[in-house]
């Protein structure tokens, strides 16, 4: 293989990791959209989804040899599953952790969020039928789609489609519908919106929802891609959303999505080219570039302070 | 006045004196069992980190999640100069702490341009950044299985009790000395209000910076205990996961006060031992108190309040003065009592 293809290659698997990372850097870009926090235990609402749509995935095609056997509807059931845990999840995590600080200093908050991130990666490892020890995650026979000198496989393809479905979605739902609407006047100006009959604790909340039903299904993409989980997971591709989101600009939908794939692609040239070992210090010397020279992020605002 | 001054450093230097001799040597005897000094003396290293974390986050006002990095900086330079270098322990351990005070000279030039949210996470950056460079410099480092390191304080509880409570205080004088002086007024000043402090012509950079390098200093030479105490150091001593292990302490004790981190870093530190028995649910206890202190108490137990062995002892000898003479009506509080004093 030469570099070129290898390049091609590298910038296929990087769209795909891209994506997962897009589709969880929406939650994050969402919330601080909203209410100004680094919801730090995004990523480990991930890590439960991926867990939920395990348990899904081995309960339904378990055969008698004990390999676990994956239709498409086992994988929609899974979703489904997943998307729906990670909601409750979202909605307990808002009412009881997030909201009595919704009006305390930001520090707090954020401190609350690493609470939270601990409290959700050691549940797992104590309850008994998830432990620390690492699982195979359930995926289907991998097939591969040659296209002259690069290969696709059907994971990659239903990670890039169905993020890219739920991309579609989300935007319907923040562009067209009262609720997304909603969204934008509560993430413009909170005090305004709620003197508008806006009710500000729901909208908050079902922004929060949105964002973990995205990150539960970017949750079993990630399993999928990389078939392995265990409770701190969600850890590592949490803070690279969260990279993606202020790459793009902290706060923008559209940003979150750019920066997720400028990352993925990104990460995978790492990869290819350079060490894998070196990946994950590339995306924080990402981060900490993109701060220094544009803060605000590609698609963000700069605001000034005023005294 | 000189006899105030005199008064003022012989108070809190006894009690330091006190607090550093009579456990060690109630170690050496055996009178204190070898567990309850490991316990004693690792509490004093978390108490060290949290001072660290305290500098940079309670006093500075800048929230790091990357202490942990400068720690794990601190322990692989203390090893690589004692085992290659071959310079006696005592002398590499205050040369990491310049040695990390530099490093956190040159992180700090890009990152403290940062505010809050950003800070946060550039400083948990440069944290993960270090731990990825420390697995990977197999050489120097040992890769991710880290490298051992048996030294006298790993050996004999009694030195190590010593020299490790022995610098928490020194640490400690110091940097209440520090808050109280010029620099430290306009490091608080800074964490304030950046804009008031600027505009009354406090480079806001400059204090923060300072701040920070104090901080790294401080974390240094916790990393540089550390290691010669546990005799090994690892890749992970620098992760996110430590780092917030650190804030915990400070976040429970009171941001902003030293009294509160140190002290919350031997009982949370003692809490985890004595805990032991719930096994792996003991981990949720942390989280579970965190969540509580930021929703119940979000300026932790102390707030910025300070312990003051001077003011104490005032206070103790007004009570027993006002036993003596039956003058002074109760309730009337002694003049010594309320005088502002230091340290």
């Amino acid at each position: 293989m030469n570099t070129g293809s290898i390049f091609l290659q590298q910038l296929i698997n990087g769209l795909s990791l891209g994506s997962i990372y897009a589709l969880i850097a929406l939650g994050y870009t969402m919330v601080y959209g909203i209410v100004k926090l680094i919801n730090f235990a995004h990523g480990d609402v991930m890590m439960v989804g991926a867990y939920a749509g395990y348990f899904v995935l081995v309960a339904m095609g378990t055969t008698v040899t004990g390999s676990v056997q994956v239709t498409t509807l086992s994988l929609l059931l899974a979703f489904l599953a997943a998307m729906i845990v990670c909601a409750l999840l979202a909605l307990v995590i808002e009412r009881f952790a997030y909201r009595p600080l919704r009006n305390a200093p930001r520090l707090n908050s954020l401190i609350t969020a690493i609470a939270v991130e601990l409290i959700l990666q050691n549940t797992m490892r104590v309850l008994p039928f998830v432990g620390p020890d690492p699982r195979q995650f359930p995926t289907m026979m991998t097939k591969s789609f040659t296209f002259g000198p690069i290969s696709v496989s059907n994971i990659q393809l239903i990670v890039i489609i169905s993020s890219a479905l739920l991309m579609i979605a989300l935007n319907y739902i923040v562009n067209k519908t009262k609720t997304g609407k909603a969204m934008q006047a509560v993430s413009y100006d909170l005090q305004a919106a709620s003197l508008m009959g806006i009710s500000v604790d729901r909208t908050i909340a079902i922004t929060f929802i949105i964002g973990s039903v995205l990150a539960g299904a970017g949750g079993i993409l990630y399993a999928t891609a990389y078939p392995q989980i265990d409770p701190v997971m969600g850890y590592m591709p949490g803070l690279k959303a969260f990279i993606a989101a202020v790459l793009g600009g902290i706060g923008s939908i559209p940003g979150a999505m750019l920066g997720g794939v400028i990352l993925g692609i990104a990460e995978t040239l790492t990869k290819g080219f350079l060490s894998s070992q070196y990946a994950d210090a590339i995306s924080f010397s990402i981060l900490i570039i993109i701060l220094l020279v544009r803060p605000a992020g590609i698609f963000g605002k700069n605001e000034t302070v005023k005294v | 006045m000189k006899d105030k001054v005199l008064r003022n450093m012989l108070i809190p230097g006894v009690c330091a004196i006190i607090v550093v001799i009579v456990p060690a040597v109630l170690i050496r005897f055996s009178i204190i069992d070898a567990y309850t000094a490991q316990i004693l003396t690792l509490s004093g290293i978390n108490a060290i980190m949290a001072l660290s974390v305290n500098i940079i986050c309670g006093i500075t006002g800048q929230l790091s999640l990357g202490q942990a990095g400068f720690m794990a900086i601190g322990a692989y330079s203390t090893i690589l100069l004692t085992a290659n270098a071959h310079l006696p322990l005592a002398v590499s351990i205050i040369l990491t702490g310049f040695i990390t005070a530099f490093f956190g000279f040159l992180i700090g030039f890009p990152t403290l341009k940062l505010e809050g949210d950003y800070l946060a996470i550039v400083t948990l950056g440069f944290g993960e950044i270090i731990r990825v460079v420390l697995v990977n410099m197999k050489k120097w480092t040992g890769g991710p299985n880290g490298k051992q390191f048996p030294t006298i304080l790993t050996l004999n509880p009694a030195v190590a009790y010593l020299v490790i409570i022995g610098t928490l205080a020194l640490l400690i004088i110091l940097v209440q000395n520090f808050v109280r002086s010029t620099y430290g007024r306009a490091v608080l000043a800074v964490r304030e209000d950046e804009i008031a402090a600027n505009s009354t012509g406090i480079s806001v950079f400059k204090y923060k910076m300072l701040g920070f390098v104090i901080a790294s200093f401080v974390a240094g030479i916790g990393g540089a205990l550390y290691a010669p105490f546990i005799g090994f150091v690892k890749p992970e001593q620098a992760s996110f996961t430590k780092s917030i292990d650190y804030l915990i302490f400070v976040v429970f004790g009171g941001m902003g006060s030293t009294t509160g981190s140190v002290l919350a870093a031997f009982i949370l530190t003692y809490l985890q031992e004595f805990l032991r028995f719930l096994q792996n649910y003991r981990l949720l206890i942390y989280p579970v108190i965190l969540i509580l202190v930021m929703i119940f108490r979000p300026q932790g137990f102390l707030g910025m309040k300070e312990f003051s062995f001077v003011n104490t002892f005032d206070k103790i000898r007004g009570k027993i003065f006002r036993g003596h003479s039956m003058e002074i009506p109760k309730g009337k509080k002694e003049p010594e009592a309320t005088e502002e004093s230091n340290v």
